[in-house]
């Protein structure tokens, strides 16, 4: 028992501060990919909700692309894809030199993209639980559609989308951990590499299922935080 | 007079004209939309026909095939066994023992709470190391295999996620069925399987079949594990060629796999809901 916790420790042969590096990497990666996923899947969602059939279409595409891809193929075609592309890319521009893409911004986008088609899915839900009453008494006052959307729709979207976007949010954080497998140093590899040094696997794996966990129960500590602060906002019922 | 004033009261009823369908923006920036998908996917294909190698499909083809296999038997065997898993750790949720609930509640939180990845590392690298204890009890056969550990972390884990499914779905059929049932004097096991389990099913559908989607796409990491499903022998593909159409050949056997179950369920929750379409 000692022994465990001068492996975890930060002392002298301790694992601790890499291990707590790996910490830093996993939730930055993740609070990285959450705008870029946020922003995108909120444009998905407004493309299949569009009256224009090739606006859905393309939209429609999308989702149906990367929800039915493993999470783990999307990161390696984006991972071998894009460093292939970029080097046909520099090829065309005359430079010879081998590149390498960085395994954090490939794991954002694969994290990214996965992210985005399911939470288009939940935007278009919350969109349709909006009612037309709500448009039309925005232009009613003379908004443009651009500020309607903004000042009127947005707010209560957001209300209505929390509990599936916490939801989504739990799931990246767990998605962070196939980034390992492209050598981006998270709390997995960092894990695996001291599991393998020291032969207690069962030890280290057990401390990065325990870190997860916790992770866990923190972000729905602070999903609750930011449902009563939206709610507040809401209309008193 | 009267008749021709009739007459030029009640001609057919001509339709306004259609609102001219101009170029709007969101048309335009749909058909480029489109236009970019078409490109890539035509793309796709035209890259897949030059690429064609007949040796790398003969070498690699009937891989591809049995790693399907052992994809869709590892995803089946651990979903049925995460089924009759799922039941007792159900029972636990639903018991009004404090400690029965609590510990099937860990449970599930545990294994929803954690990476799948980290599950199965825990398991096959993990529980693994203890090999002399494993050994002298004779569970070293079992743990000593990827393969099983794989089943054993999927079943472990899908049976937390499908008892919450059906835990839910148990839960929304009303308690009116059952006091029903039981003021006709029907014992709480037929109630339960002649009443409630039929109408829970139909709620569990749709979560089921995301959970089967979810379970095809989580397998992909036994690769990692050096387990030979589609994803490894995908693997094992790309390092020895360095062919990158190896990953795009697993990507579309992926697609047209969980599209198949797809629709198949749509299929299955039409005809199961029959009786309610009015």
């Amino acid at each position: 028992m000692e022994g465990s916790i001068a492996l975890l420790g930060f002392g002298e042969g301790g694992w601790g501060p890499s291990i707590a590096s790996g910490v830093l990497v996993t939730v930055s990666l993740a609070l990285a990919t959450l705008p870029v996923g946020l922003a995108i899947g909120f444009f998905v969602a407004l493309g299949k909700q569009s009256q224009e059939p090739s606006v859905k279409l393309a939209a429609n595409m999308y989702t149906t692309i990367f929800r039915g891809l493993p999470e783990l193929l999307t990161l390696f075609l984006v991972y071998f894809g894009g460093q292939i592309g970029i080097q046909k890319l520099g090829q065309l521009l005359g430079y010879t030199g081998t590149i390498e893409i960085n395994s954090f911004i490939a794991g954002m986008f694969a994290m990214g993209t996965v992210f985005s088609s399911y939470a288009s899915e939940v935007f278009l839900s919350a969109f349709r639980a909006i009612p037309k009453g709500q448009y039309e008494g925005g232009y009613a006052i003379g908004l443009s559609y651009g500020q309607t959307m903004r000042k009127v729709i947005l707010p209560q979207l957001i209300r209505i989308a929390l509990p599936g976007l916490g939801n989504l949010w739990m799931i990246l954080l767990k998605d962070t951990a196939l980034v390992s497998a492209i050598g981006l140093a998270d709390i997995l590899r960092q894990t695996s590499v001291a599991a393998r040094v020291t032969k207690h696997a069962f030890l280290f794996y057990g401390t990065a299922c325990m870190i997860y966990l916790v992770l866990a129960i923190l972000s729905s500590f602070v999903i609750d935080g930011i449902d009563r602060w939206s709610a507040k906002s809401g209309a008193k019922r | 007079m009267t008749e021709s004033f009739i007459n030029a009261r009640t001609p057919t009823v001509l339709r306004p004209p259609a609102p001219p369908k101009g170029w709007t923006r969101s048309r335009v920036i749909g058909h480029i939309l489109v236009g970019v998908w078409a490109a890539l996917i035509l793309g796709l294909l035209v890259y897949l026909y030059s690429a064609w190698n007949i040796d790398l499909v003969r070498k690699y083809g009937p891989t591809y095939l049995s790693g399907l296999g052992t994809t869709i038997t590892l995803v089946g065997s651990s979903i049925i066994l995460g089924a009759v898993l799922s039941i007792p750790v159900v029972l636990g949720r639903l018991s009004n023992n404090r400690i029965i609930s609590s510990v099937a509640y860990f449970y599930v939180y545990f294994f929803r709470g954690t990476p799948l990845i980290a599950q199965v590392f825990l398991i096959y690298y993990g529980v693994g190391s203890f090999n002399k204890e494993l050994q002298s009890i004779g569970l070293w056969v079992f743990f000593r295999e990827a393969w099983f550990c794989a089943l054993l972390a999927f079943a472990l884990n899908t049976a937390a996620y499908q008892a919450e499914i059906l835990r839910g779905a148990i839960r929304s059929v009303p308690l009116g069925q059952w006091e029903g049932a039981a003021s006709l004097g029907i014992s709480k096991a037929v109630t339960f399987w002649k009443i409630i389990l039929p109408q829970a099913l139909i709620v569990a559908l749709r979560p089921y079949g995301n959970e089967v989607i979810l379970m095809i796409k989580g397998s992909a990491i036994v690769a990692l594990i050096s387990v030979y499903d589609l994803m490894g022998y995908t693997k094992l593909a790309y390092s020895r060629t360095f062919d990158f159409q190896t990953y795009l050949w697993t990507a579309i056997i992926y697609l047209v796999l969980v599209e198949i179950l797809r629709h198949l369920w749509d299929w299955m929750e039409r005809r199961i809901t029959r009786h309610l379409i009015r």
